[in-house]
């Protein structure tokens, strides 16, 4: 029975789904209420996902069905659903991460106004990607791509009082649709060619109907809408941003899930990217080197995490610093899949889910007991925040990479993988190691360690239903590498069933833990024992400080290269619009105006004129004639009479 | 017995004619325009008699018309005195230059 299952699994976006018709439809009548019908759904989803991934193991696909949703032409377009070893890990991380944050978000956003329209759009986005992890289809895909672009929108966008929250959703929904462009693009090239969305199909035509060529163009579109959602170089700008949203939600949609769905998507469309048995093809030339899709990929996925790695070093706001941190570490993902190691980039997002919601969980924990973002008023709050403290910690460290936490597996993992592509990868990787373990020894240190620094502020530790999520997910975060160690490798099993698991690379994993210790010592150094001052560091290399301080200067950049021009087309054609096209639609109607005028002097003067010239001629024939008319019967008979006469003298003649 | 000739009596049709055709139309009393009316149908009458006898005896062509006319005469004097008597109810005279309400 267990076995046909997962033929059921199309239930799980489903019940969220519900839920929030639910709640939108009873919201108003019950303020404050309503995360126990979100509890409900996504509880629901939470136990089908874990029956249907049981019910799935040992087998490659469990289930694909399908459903003719239109017919253009004589082309079908089917979608429905797909439950494979990626879905099935998918639906792990969505379901357990989403079940965590509804059950903390009633206790972070207590007392809100719009308490049930939040759990209403958290169980949309919950639906949303639910549906997305296992769409069999690009047409499914983009249409819950778009919903959980959606659902971020309103969720950054939830506190819209606040100008910033505002801007930021905005932001956010319109750097992403940057790359949701090329996503579309790519859906539609591929189309074309093969005349299907069900992916399955479409693999099935690489080399074939889609020749090699084009299958790596339309990669490389579909990796725009990754680097748009997973905010890579150069459209990250809108992820610290959208910490303007309630940090559930960041750490939900901008840390564990949505940002994810773009690393998902390229590991979904693999095959486009990397042909089963094939070297990539080459794209186009660049300065004498054929360039693959996968070298794109890794690539930006390098540049994102070095660059926000370096960023993240310098932020001050608890939110903004995890935010680079998410960047990086998604650029990590992407450099994995980019490399070659499509198992390691989404064990990476497996682990990195559970420890960077647990931090974001963290970072809302601290926020709701102090009141406070900046990282440097606050300080002892280890003594006051036991729970919060204690699991912060273990996220830092599965986050830093240190053995034996869960992202120490996972990132030992990504750096093989790059190091037998290209050394060059391998050496950003293990920087970016050494950045990312300083940057969070950093900002544990300051919130944690030390005295408070802001005698106005009384942290408390937050109610049980915030820290029970709070332990739940630090026992996966330092768990979840074991599901993919060299000796248990379930998620390997899972996702390539055929290839044989990775052997652990000594020289890898040794560099990898020395960088993640030295930058942790590298922390305590300036931020613990206080060798070394901060001011010191600065004066190094104060360029590079103003230039991180400024975010490296991308917005700007983007400003100019992409905001002004579009502003200046935009000008333009409002130019041609009011002068050209409104110009001759008014010339028209003056010319027709004009011409009213002179027909109406000819109406007036001549139509109108024979017409009472007519009335005129009659009327003074009447009053002339009308004279002879006396009245007097005597008159009349002296014509008669006179008349008779004449006519007499007539005849006579 | 002896009969003048025929152009005495049209002499003295024509006569009673002029008279009654002068009453008419210059008679400002409608009666005696009324009476005028009388004369000219009788000078007519004459005339009509006066042709009878002397062209063919035998035939009454012409007496029978006269008795007609006499007639027809008779009938008309009685709408004219209604018709005047109404106007007299409505103007208290019968003076004919002054009723002209017919007129346009």
């Amino acid at each position: 029975m267990l076995a046909h299952l997962p033929n059921w699994a199309f239930l799980i976006p489903l019940f969220p789904l519900a839920a929030f018709a639910l709640i939108l439809a009873l919201g108003r009548r019950a303020p404050g209420q309503g995360h126990w019908i979100a509890w409900t759904g996504v509880g629901s989803s939470f136990v089908l996902s874990i029956l249907t991934v049981a019910a799935s193991l040992g087998r490659e696909v469990s289930a694909d069905r399908n459903v003719v949703w239109a017919v253009l032409g004589d082309v079908p377009i089917s979608v429905g659903f797909r439950i494979d070893g990626l879905a099935c890990l998918m639906l792990i991380v969505v379901s357990t991460v989403a079940l965590m944050v509804h059950i903390y978000s009633a206790g972070y956003m207590h007392g809100d106004p719009r308490y049930p329209r939040y759990f209403a759009y958290l169980s949309l986005f919950t639906a949303a990607m639910l549906g997305l992890v296992i769409a069999n289809s690009l047409i499914l895909l983009l249409v819950c791509w778009e919903l959980v672009g959606l659902s971020s929108y309103l969720l950054i966008g939830f506190w819209f009082e606040r100008p910033s929250a505002m801007r930021a959703a905005k932001k956010a929904f319109v750097v992403t649709r940057l790359g949701d462009m090329g996503f579309l693009f790519g859906t539609v090239l591929l189309f074309w060619y093969t005349h299907t969305f069900n992916l399955q199909q479409v693999f099935g035509k690489i080399g074939g109907e889609l020749p090699m060529a084009v299958a790596g163009i339309a990669a490389v579109l579909l990796f725009c809408g990754a680097v748009g959602k997973s905010a890579q170089f150069p459209l990250h700008v809108w992820l610290p941003d959208a910490m303007e949203g309630p940090t559930p939600v960041s750490a939900l949609i901008h840390a564990a899930t949505m940002v994810a769905a773009g690393v998902y998507l390229v590991a979904r469309t693999y095959p486009l990217f990397w042909p089963e048995g094939h070297y990539p093809p080459v794209i186009f030339h660049l300065f004498g080197a054929g360039i693959t899709a996968p070298l794109v990929v890794a690539t930006i996925g390098a540049v994102t995490a070095l660059m926000a790695a370096m960023i993240g070093v310098v932020q001050n706001d608890i939110k903004r610093v995890l935010a680079y941190s998410t960047v990086s570490q998604l650029g990590y993902m992407v450099m994995g899949l980019g490399v070659g190691g499509y198992v390691a980039g989404m064990f990476h997002l497996f682990t990195h889910a559970f420890f960077k919601a647990l931090l974001f969980l963290g970072a809302g924990s601290v926020i709701h007991g102090t009141g406070r973002q900046d990282i440097m008023q606050m300080g002892g709050l280890r003594r006051h925040m036991p729970a919060t403290f204690v699991t912060f910690i273990v996220g830092t460290l599965a986050l830093a990479g240190v053995f034996p936490f869960s992202g120490f597996w996972s990132k030992d993992e990504i750096l093989a993988d790059a190091l037998h592509f290209h050394p060059a990868f391998f050496i950003v990787g293990v920087v970016g190691a050494f950045l990312t373990a300083f940057y969070m020894s950093r900002l544990c240190f300051l919130t944690f360690w030390g005295e408070p620094r802001d005698h106005e502020v009384h942290p408390h530790e937050s109610p049980r239903v915030m820290t029970w999520p709070l332990w739940v997910l630090a026992a996966l975060a330092a768990v979840a590498g074991f599901a993919g160690t060299p000796w248990t490798p379930w998620v390997h099993r899972l996702l390539a069933p055929g290839e044989h698991a990775p052997a652990l690379h000594p020289m890898v994993a040794g560099l990898g833990s020395a960088a993640a210790l030295a930058g942790i010592l590298g922390g305590a150094l300036v931020y613990y024992w206080r060798a070394v001052s901060p001011a010191t560091l600065i004066r190094m290399a104060p360029w590079l400080y103003t230039a991180l301080k400024n975010k490296l200067y991308i917005d700007e950049m983007l400003w100019a290269i992409l905001v002004r021009p579009m502003f200046f087309a935009s000008n333009t054609a409002s130019w041609v619009d009011r002068w050209i096209v409104d110009g001759f639609v008014n010339a028209v109607g003056y010319l027709t105006v004009l011409f009213s005028r002179l027909q109406r002097l000819v109406d007036i003067w001549i139509v109108d004129g024979i017409v009472n010239a007519v009335g005129w001629v009659t009327k003074a024939a009447g009053d002339t004639i009308r004279l002879v008319q006396t009245g007097r019967v005597q008159n009349y008979l002296w014509i008669v009479f006179a008349g008779a006469a004449l006519l007499m003298l007539i005849g006579t003649r | 017995m002896l009969l003048p000739p025929l152009n005495v009596f049209l002499v003295i049709a024509a006569l009673l004619f002029s008279i009654g055709v002068y009453g008419v139309l210059s008679r400002r009393n409608a009666i005696a325009v009324l009476m005028g009316v009388e004369l000219i149908l009788n000078a007519a009458n004459i005339n009509l008699v006066s042709f009878a006898r002397f062209t063919d005896p035998s035939r009454l062509a012409g007496h029978s018309f006269a008795v007609f006319v006499i007639t027809i005469a008779a009938a008309e004097a009685a709408v004219g005195l209604a018709i005047i008597i109404a106007l007299y109810r409505n103007f208290k005279h019968i003076n004919v230059d002054d009723v002209n309400f017919m007129r346009w």
